[in-house]
């Protein structure tokens, strides 16, 4: 018998990259299949191929064992396969119950049929288990634990028969966690296949009895969770040996070079102070929307600074960027591709942005002097490229995100901060820039590194700080904290 | 992974983009001397589309708004748009035209309209950077606010300046040149030398970087500590210099200064430099494409009138060639961001 979902050796490459090179997938009816895999192992792009957003290069798939290919999200919704994203994809302004019924509404002549939707929306909040859900709330006013709740229900209304949870609960609290666990067992019970993407393996191993790793775009492993050890699992993910992944560099935490006061700007952070050393490497963590990202584009002064004071050795720069990288702050942003990069200029313009001045005679450029120093940053990062006058676009994640560190390198920054640096790039990619990190700060530099994945601050910095709305909870050494405590200190008491 | 990708090389690639729109010239005047050549073996008569006489007078005609376009492509490599332009253009030549029929030095005049025309890219960069409001809208108000300018100043009827206006101001104006080695007028002349100084602008200095970092991504400029509101105010206001020698071109063929002068020309500029392959997201756009642009609309226009073909088609042909160019260089594009 077919199972209820087969994916069989799908490719996908996007230009230069390949994002997919033959896997293999199938979820059984009634079964939880977790998805696994370091960033930029494949799997969103795979998830996307199944929900119809991308198309494959080559490839088959069956839905109980027919054919399915489909051109388009709708396609994959007729078909039965529904998606429930990290970002949740609701209406804000509207109702529980509309949201539920979008694109689904019952009606005639162009009017609803208000009561019949009313009570289809109450049938399936039933069927979740979760009836209490007032149907005329505005989504905007619940938690996002409900609202998830009510995303799950349109993917009912909608008779899914797959149902995709890309890291679900990496904005929920613990109380809402365990609710979505239930809901995924009853769904199950009603024959639902389920597949889980997440790289907390705790959590995976709660809810899923199956697994697939996924590994630079190839699917390396599959079989029971219970017959697996985490060890077992962490090799399937990175194929490398731990020291080969953090290659350890020594350095010594010097002089105390930032310094960050009270900061706190218009919803995050909320009063954060900290100080930084040269040659220091500071992790810092929390959940989606703990505050993170805010917190270093407050230093960087990208959003406004509500209050507080950031020194950096002798100077207290103004509020704006300019004047932060020319106190020596630089910055490496999350977002590549809408904030970090120029992405259709070069190499050469995106490297040299912050910095031109070198090259400047009376406002003419010297271009000659420019590429040769353009080409020994791209040596000196291993950037592999025809030429500098390449556009950032053709490039690979990995690739471009070398860039981006060239960039506050070639600034000459004393202090980096680095936003998910290594996001959505190659296993080969990540050991080289955890050995960067230890570079720089080997060259006494600090760098601040921002990053979901507990493993890699854990491995790869001295002192560890966990954020939760927008405060700073806790910062211990590295090798005080647990993945677990990390955990429960992101998570924090549920409010 | 595989690092390289399979496509044309850059050098191959950037040669197509800079020379898309060159292409696109050569290509309507192939089609339009062809048909005038038909036409004119037919009727027993010289051709009256591709001698000397007709090419001078289309680059001629090209220039006036060839140059704002210059002015234009910079301000749509920031990622902005100026609609209000042509109204700029005609306060400019009236405000020329005031100094002139007052009899005050040729200088004043000329330096009138080249101030003028500062202060409007000024007043349009200040805007845009300081309210956060976008450069459509700003510019959709000031073209408005312009034009009424104007009429103020004018007083009504446009201010006659004929007979007042220096000899070699009215070169500008004079599609034959005068010596004849020149080849083309001093007007086409003028141009190019300001295009060439705006493309070696946009490419060899600082300033040059920072408008297309702005343009192609805002976030990354501001991320690297790129002076936006400076930025753009040098922007525009450039390009308000560039709307100040263009009204003076406007000046010496009216002989007189009409603040109602060019309606909706704006939009021609516009489309030489879209044309050109400029992008109103921003970050694309080149001299050498904007000019094929401009002279594209005049080869179609000049052809047209060649070969007999009523106005009410020409202006269909510009239309459709705007569209068509537009969509196939966006093809390309998708093609490329895959």
């Amino acid at each position: 018998m077919p199972a209820l979902l087969e994916m069989h050796d799908i490719r996908k490459s996007f230009g230069a990259t390949t994002a997919l090179d033959g896997v293999s997938l199938m979820v059984d009816a009634g079964e939880v299949m977790a998805l696994i895999g370091e960033n930029g192992a494949g799997k969103s792009t795979l998830m996307k191929i199944l929900s119809g957003a991308e198309s494959a290069d080559a490839g088959r798939m069956t839905i109980n064992g027919r054919p399915y290919a489909p051109h388009g999200p709708n396609d994959a919704l007729t078909a039965g396969v529904a998606m429930i994203y990290q970002e949740l994809n609701l209406a804000p302004d509207l109702s529980v119950e509309d949201n539920i019924m979008l694109g689904q509404e019952m009606g005639k002549f162009g009017l609803l049929k208000r009561g019949e939707q009313r009570r289809r929306v109450a049938e399936v909040l039933d069927r979740l288990g979760h009836p209490e859900l007032e149907p005329k709330t505005l989504v905007s006013q619940l938690s996002i634990g409900a609202q998830q709740l009510a995303e799950i229900a349109r993917a009912l209304v909608m008779q899914a028969r797959v149902i995709v949870f890309d890291e679900p609960t990496s904005s929920l609290t613990q109380h809402d966690v365990a609710r979505l666990f239930e809901v995924i067992r009853s769904l199950c019970d009603d024959g639902i296949g389920i597949v889980y993407i997440s790289h907390f393996l705790e959590e995976v191993r709660e809810v899923a009895k199956q697994y697939t790793v996924l590994r630079d775009g190839e699917s390396v492993g599959t079989g029971l969770l219970d017959d697996v050890s985490e060890q077992e699992l962490v090799r399937l993910m990175v194929n490398r040996d731990v020291d080969e992944m953090f290659p350890s560099v020594p350095h010594e935490p010097g002089d105390v070079l930032l310094h960050i006061n009270g900061l706190s700007g218009r919803h995050a952070p909320d009063d954060v102070s900290l100080e930084l050393r040269r040659g220091e490497i500071l992790g810092i963590t929390g959940l989606v929307g703990a505050g993170r990202t805010e917190l270093l584009r407050c230093l960087f002064a990208l959003d406004d600074v509500k209050a507080g004071k950031v020194t950096i050795g002798t100077l207290s720069p103004a509020a704006a960027p300019k004047a932060r990288i020319r106190a020596g702050l630089g910055l490496v942003s999350e977002d590549r591709k809408g904030e970090g990069l120029a992405q259709t200029r070069s190499i050469a313009d995106n490297l040299t942005y912050s910095r031109l001045t070198p090259y400047s005679r009376g406002g003419w450029l010297r271009l000659g002097e420019r590429r040769t120093q353009v080409e020994h940053w791209m040596e000196r990062l291993h950037v592999k490229a025809r030429s500098p006058e390449q556009s950032i676009v053709e490039l690979s994640g990995g690739n471009q995100q070398k860039v981006a560190l060239a960039r506050v390198m070639h600034q000459d920054a004393e202090v980096l901060l680095l936003d998910e640096p290594t996001r959505g790039i190659d296993i080969g990619t990540k050991a080289e820039i955890y050995r960067l990190i230890g570079e720089l700060a080997a060259s006494g530099k600090a760098v601040i590194f921002v990053s979901s994945y507990f493993t890699e601050l854990l491995s790869v910095c001295d002192r560890v700080a966990v954020m939760s709305r927008g405060r700073l909870q806790d910062v211990r050494g590295a090798s005080e904290w647990t993945e677990e405590t990390i955990l429960s200190t992101a998570i924090g008491t549920d409010a | 992974m595989p690092e390289q990708s399979s496509a044309s090389p850059p050098a191959l690639r950037r040669l197509t983009a800079v020379a898309g729109p060159l292409v696109w010239l050569v290509l309507v005047f192939c089609i339009f001397w062809g048909v005038d050549e038909y036409c004119a073996r037919q009727q027993d008569r010289q051709g009256r589309f591709a001698n000397a006489h007709s090419l001078r007078l289309m680059v001629h005609n090209a220039s006036p708004v060839g140059v704002a376009a210059l002015g234009m492509t910079i301000v749509i490599i920031s990622g902005g748009i100026d609609l209000s332009a042509a109204a700029a253009i005609a306060l400019s030549a009236t405000v020329a035209a005031w100094c002139f029929r007052a009899e005050y030095a040729p200088v004043v005049g000329v330096s009138a309209a080249l101030l003028t025309g500062l202060l409007t890219g000024v007043v349009n960069g200040a805007m845009v950077s300081w309210l956060r409001v976008v450069p459509f809208i700003i510019t959709l108000g000031t073209m408005t606010i312009f034009r009424g300018v104007g009429r103020e100043i004018a007083e009504g009827t446009p201010i006659r300046a004929f007979g007042k206006l220096p000899e070699w101001l009215l070169m500008l104006e004079r599609p034959v040149p005068d010596p004849h080695w020149l080849l083309v007028s001093p007007g086409v002349w003028l141009m190019l030398i300001l295009a060439l100084l705006v493309a070696a602008m946009l490419h060899l200095t600082v300033f040059g970087r920072h408008v297309y970092a702005i343009g192609s991504n805002e976030a990354t400029a501001r991320l690297c500590g790129i002076d936006l509101n400076r930025t753009r105010i040098a922007v525009y206001s450039l390009a308000g210099l560039f709307v100040g020698i263009a009204g003076l071109y406007n000046l010496t063929t009216l002989s007189e200064g009409d603040p109602n002068s060019l309606p909706g020309r704006e939009l021609d500029i516009i489309a030489a430099v879209v044309i050109g392959g400029g992008s109103l997201n921003g970050g694309r756009g080149s001299v050498l494409g904007t000019l094929s642009g401009a002279l594209l609309m005049q080869v179609i226009r000049h052809g047209c009138r060649a070969v007999g073909v009523p106005t009410a088609y020409e202006q269909i042909i510009i239309g459709v060639i705007v569209i068509v160019a537009v969509t196939l260089d966006q093809i390309r594009q998708r093609r490329l961001d895959r």
